[in-house]
C-alpha cells in the first residue's frame, strides 16, 4: 500500500506535486501541498512516484510501509497531539 | 509509611507554598521508594496511567515501546512546561522534586537505563532539582545518574522533539517524525520522555501499585490529576481532583466563582472551549472525550463575563502564531492568517469578509505541520468561534465591545500565582 506524505519543514511551495498528482494533491491559500493521505490506487502510484522525483527539496515521499498504521505509540499525536 | 489510597491529595500531600520538600520529609509522607523494580511496568499497565503531559498516552504502553528497542535507553523528564495556563510541573519540580525523581529513577531500573536528564526551563525550578538531585547523591546509591539540564524558556520548546533538540545544544525545533524519540531520541538512543506529572504518578504506583492508584477516580479515569484553574475564580492555582470530578466542585475547591462565567477552556492554548454547560461535565479523558474535549496537561480556565471572548481568542490566536518555529507553510501563514483576521474582526469589525474564512483555515493548517502546534490553535479558535458565535457576529459588525476597553488590567489580576491545595 502506497502512501504520499509531504515534509513541511522542507517543502518550499514549489507546487510541482499538484500539477503532477492533481488527483490527490491541490495548493492551500498560500501555495503548500493539501495531500489526501488515502492510500494510492495502482493506477495513481507511477504519476506519484513522478511527483516524488520532481519535488526540487525532496519533501515529497511515497511511503510503502508494510507494518499496519496506528500501532507505534505516537506520544504527542494520540488523540489529535 | 504511605498515603492511606483514598486520601486526597496525594502528589500535594504535606505541600508547602514556601518551601521545598526535603527528601527526609519526602520518605515521612510517602514511605521509601522500593529497591528494583517489583514488576513495575506491570503495574503501570494496570493502573491505567496516561500521561500528563497533554497527549494523554498511555505510560505503560510508552514504556515498552522504549524497552522492545535495542540500545540503553534514556530517561527523560519534560518539566518544561511553557504553556502559559499551566503551572503544575513547576510546583512539582519546586516544591516537591522527589516525587517527579521517584518516578523518574523506578522507570529508569525498569528500562535498565543509567541516565536520567530533567529538562525545566525556569531557574527557580531548576535550583530546586538541582539541591533534590544532591540529596539524592546524584543517583549513585539509586544505580543511576541524575542531571538537570536548563532549556530555552519558549511553548515550543516542551514539544518532544524540540525539546530533545534543546538538550542536545540545538536550537528548541521540532523535527519530522519519525524516528520518534523513543526510537531514536537523545544521542540517538532509545529514550522514555514523559511529563514531570507522570513520573511523580509512576513514582507512587512504584510503592503502592496499581490497586492503590485506582482507589481514586473512575473506572476509565483512574488516580488523581492536577488542575491549573484560572481566570474568574477566588483563588486560582493548582488543584489536585480525583479522575471524575465534576468541574462545578473544582471551581468550588478554587474558591468558587467570582462574577457570572460565559465559557470555559479546557486544555490551556491546545484546547477547547465549551459554554457554561460544561460546569456539568466530569474531569477525566474518558468522559472528557464524549465531549469532544481533553484535560490537555491539566488546565481549566474560567472566563467571566467582564471578559470578551473574541479579544482573548485573538490575542491567543497571536500568541499561538507567534510561537511557531517558522518552519512549516502551513503553520507559520496559516496562522498568521487566523490571528490577523481575528485582530481585524476584534478591533475594527470584519471588513474584508475575513470572518467566512476563519472556519476554513482552521481546518487547513489541521495536521499539516511537523508537530501539533497548528493543530491546537485551530481546536481553540474554531471552538470559540462555536461557542461564542453571537459574541464574533457582533464584533464583525461593530468591532471593540464594552470589555475589550476594560481588559487589560483584569486579565493581570487573574494571572495570580497563587497555589493552592
Ligand atoms: C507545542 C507543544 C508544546 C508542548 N509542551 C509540553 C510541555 O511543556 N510539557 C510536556 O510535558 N509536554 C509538552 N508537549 C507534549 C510533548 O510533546 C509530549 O507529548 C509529552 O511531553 C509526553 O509526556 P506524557 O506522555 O507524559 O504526557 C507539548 C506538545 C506540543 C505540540
Ligand atoms: S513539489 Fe515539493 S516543495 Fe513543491 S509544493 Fe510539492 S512538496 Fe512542496
Ligand atoms: S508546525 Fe509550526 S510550530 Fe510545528 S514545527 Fe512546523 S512551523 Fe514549527
Amino acid at each position: 500500500m502506497s502512501k504520499l506524505r509531504v515534509d513541511p519543514i522542507r517543502c518550499t511551495a514549489h507546487g510541482m506535486c499538484a500539477e503532477l498528482l492533481p488527483e490527490r494533491v491541490w495548493l492551500d491559500d498560500w501555495g503548500y501541498p493539501v495531500i489526501d493521505g488515502e492510500p494510492l490506487s495502482a493506477d495513481l502510484v507511477e504519476h506519484a512516484r513522478r511527483a516524488v522525483a520532481a519535488c526540487p527539496v525532496l519533501a515529497l515521499t511515497l511511503d510503502q510501509s508494510s507494518r499496519p498504521a496506528g500501532r507505534e505509540p505516537r506520544a504527542e499525536t494520540t488523540r489529535r497531539r | 509509611m504511605s498515603l492511606p489510597a483514598h486520601a486526597l491529595p496525594r502528589l500535594l500531600a504535606g505541600f508547602s507554598p514556601d518551601r521545598q520538600m526535603s527528601l527526609a520529609e519526602h520518605v515521612h509522607v510517602h514511605g521509601a521508594l522500593p529497591a528494583g523494580d517489583r514488576g513495575l511496568r506491570q503495574e503501570l499497565s494496570r493502573s491505567g496511567l496516561h500521561g500528563c503531559g497533554g497527549g494523554s498516552f498511555p505510560f505503560a504502553r510508552k514504556l515498552d515501546a522504549v524497552a522492545a528497542r535495542r540500545g540503553r535507553p534514556v530517561v527523560v523528564v519534560n518539566g518544561s512546561e511553557g504553556e502559559p495556563l499551566s503551572w503544575k510541573d513547576k510546583l512539582l519540580l519546586g516544591h516537591l522534586p522527589h516525587l517527579v525523581l521517584d518516578g523518574a529513577v523506578a522507570s529508569a531500573r525498569a528500562l535498565g537505563a543509567r541516565e536520567i536528564v530533567v529538562a525545566v526551563e525556569s531557574t527557580g525550578a531548576a535550583g530546586a532539582v538541582h539541591r533534590a538531585i544532591n540529596e539524592r547523591e546524584g543517583g549513585r546509591r539509586e544505580g543511576v545518574s541524575l542531571r538537570v539540564q536548563a532549556v530555552p524558556a519558549s511553548y515550543l520548546t516542551g514539544q518532544e522533539t524540540a525539546l530533545i533538540a534543546a538538550l542536545s545544544g540545538r536550537p528548541p525545533l521540532p523535527a519530522m517524525t519519525p524516528p520518534y524519540p523513543f526510537e531514536k531520541g537523545l544521542a540517538g538512543r532509545p529514550t522514555l520522555l514523559s511529563n514531570a506529572e507522570t513520573y511523580a504518578h509512576a513514582g507512587l504506583i512504584a510503592r503502592n501499585g496499581a490497586d492503590w492508584f485506582r482507589a481514586l477516580g473512575t473506572r476509565e479515569s483512574p488516580g488523581t490529576r492536577l488542575v491549573t484553574v484560572t481566570g474568574a475564580v477566588a483563588h486560582a492555582g493548582v488543584i489536585e481532583v480525583a479522575g471524575g470530578t465534576e468541574v462545578k466542585a473544582l471551581l468550588s475547591a478554587a474558591g468558587g466563582i467570582t462574577e457570572p462565567v460565559v465559557g470555559l477552556l479546557f486544555g490551556g492554548y491546545a484546547g477547547i472551549w465549551a459554554g457554561v454547560q460544561a460546569r456539568h461535565w466530569q474531569l477525566g479523558e474518558a468522559e472528557l472525550r464524549s465531549h469532544g474535549a481533553s484535560l490537555g496537561p491539566g488546565i481549566v480556565l474560567v472566563l467571566g463575563q467582564s471578559s470578551c471572548p473574541v479579544s482573548e481568542t485573538a490575542r491567543a490566536a497571536r500568541w499561538l502564531s507567534d510561537q511557531s518555529a517558522g518552519q512549516c507553510g502551513p503553520c507559520v501563514n496559516g496562522l498568521d492568517a487566523i490571528a490577523g483576521a481575528l485582530e481585524q474582526l476584534c478591533d475594527r469589525g470584519d471588513h474584508s469578509g475575513a470572518y467566512t474564512h476563519l472556519e476554513r483555515w482552521c481546518s487547513l493548517v489541521n495536521r499539516r505541520g511537523a508537530c501539533s502546534l497548528p493543530d491546537g490553535a485551530a481546536r481553540f479558535v474554531i471552538t470559540a468561534l462555536r461557542t461564542f458565535r453571537p459574541v464574533f457576529k457582533d464584533h464583525a459588525l461593530h468591532g471593540r465591545c464594552e470589555s475589550c476597553h476594560q481588559q487589560g488590567a483584569r486579565r493581570a489580576r487573574s494571572r495570580e500565582r497563587l497555589v493552592r491545595v
